[in-house]
């Protein structure tokens, strides 16, 4: 129990990804709140890349953390852009409101 | 090694909280508060097992830009009138059950493989980036992603500056009204359009159309 292994990173990885996925499937307040949840999931992915490249002691994992930040950085960006463009058209970005697709 | 268990406790349970609150707070600026939390607290951890390039990224990265970035956002778009409560509507509440469902299942298919899992003991040899505990991790960190991982590296770069072009597209409008300088206008002018000679007839003056 006072030995902290590969076995609690991945667990705690594995929380918060599941944390994440409850917060993208229940959310009903806005898309931002979505976004966040994806981010929480990417943070999840993160966590099992730099645990497992510590414990199994190569470096490639950490390498392949900092191009996933990359790219939720960019896809932050972006979604964000998306929606002050939606709420600028649309006057609303709670999720319930946005059925324009029928989906 | 009971430190690293208790700061292991406190940051994990910290993390978790937080990214639960993420998702269950009314106010979306707490939200945001609580994501900032929970980056801090992991990049606390990534320090504590050693990868503290990483872990500064985190803060720098996600505390310094894509948080603040956020949180303008929601200040913009005036989303506090549109507080609303976590389950509300009972007209589209029947995702619900199926999306706790399907994220408890996940959560423990996740768990079986973190149990479960092996590797195979060769493995590690056939790795060429191990760890080196003899320089720093930025160090090493440096050694390969400007020799090995370069052509990602430069993709990389490419992906962010097409992310800064598509946010600047979306987000740009010409607005109606507004004064601007335009090059172009100023430097096609010519004299004849600018300037004007007048025969002034004397005691009339010179009527000036604007």
């Amino acid at each position: 129990m006072t030995e902290i292994g590969l076995g609690h990173y991945l667990t705690l990885g594995a929380i918060i990804f599941t944390i994440g996925v409850i917060g993208i499937f229940l959310n009903r307040k806005n898309i931002i709140v979505i976004l966040m949840s994806i981010e929480l999931i990417l943070l999840a992915v993160n966590i099992n890349f730099v645990s497992f490249s510590i414990y199994l002691n190569d470096l490639s994992g950490q390498v392949f953390t900092l191009f996933i930040l990359t790219v939720a950085a960019a896809e932050a960006a972006i979604g964000l852009a998306i929606i002050v463009v939606y709420y600028r058209n649309s006057g609303t970005i709670r999720v319930e409101d946005i059925d324009e697709l029928k989906g | 090694m009971i430190a690293h268990s208790i700061f292991f406790y406190f940051f994990s349970f910290v993390a978790i909280i937080s990214a639960i609150m993420v998702t269950a707070s009314k106010n979306t600026v707490h939200s945001v508060f609580f994501l900032i939390l929970d980056f801090i607290s992991i990049s606390c951890l990534f320090i504590m097992i050693g990868a503290e390039f990483l872990g500064m990224i985190m803060l720098i990265v996600y505390v310094g830009a894509v948080a603040v970035l956020f949180l303008f956002v929601v200040m913009m778009l005036n989303v506090a009138q549109q507080k609303n409560q976590w389950f509300l509507s009972k007209s589209s509440s029947s995702h619900i059950p199926i999306g706790l469902i399907i994220s408890s299942i996940i959560f423990f298919e996740l768990i079986i493989v973190v149990g479960g899992w092996k590797y195979k003991p060769d493995l590690i040899n056939s790795s060429n980036t191990s760890l080196n505990n003899e320089i720093s991790n930025t160090h090493s960190l440096g050694q390969v992603l400007y020799t090995d991982y370069i052509h990602i590296f430069q993709i990389s770069g490419m992906i962010l500056l097409i992310a800064m072009i598509g946010a600047i597209v979306l987000t740009f409008r010409q607005r109606e009204g507004v004064k601007k300088q335009s090059y172009v206008k100023q430097i096609s002018r010519e004299r004849s359009e600018g300037v004007e000679v007048l025969e002034v007839a004397s005691n009339k003056g010179v009527r000036i159309d604007d």
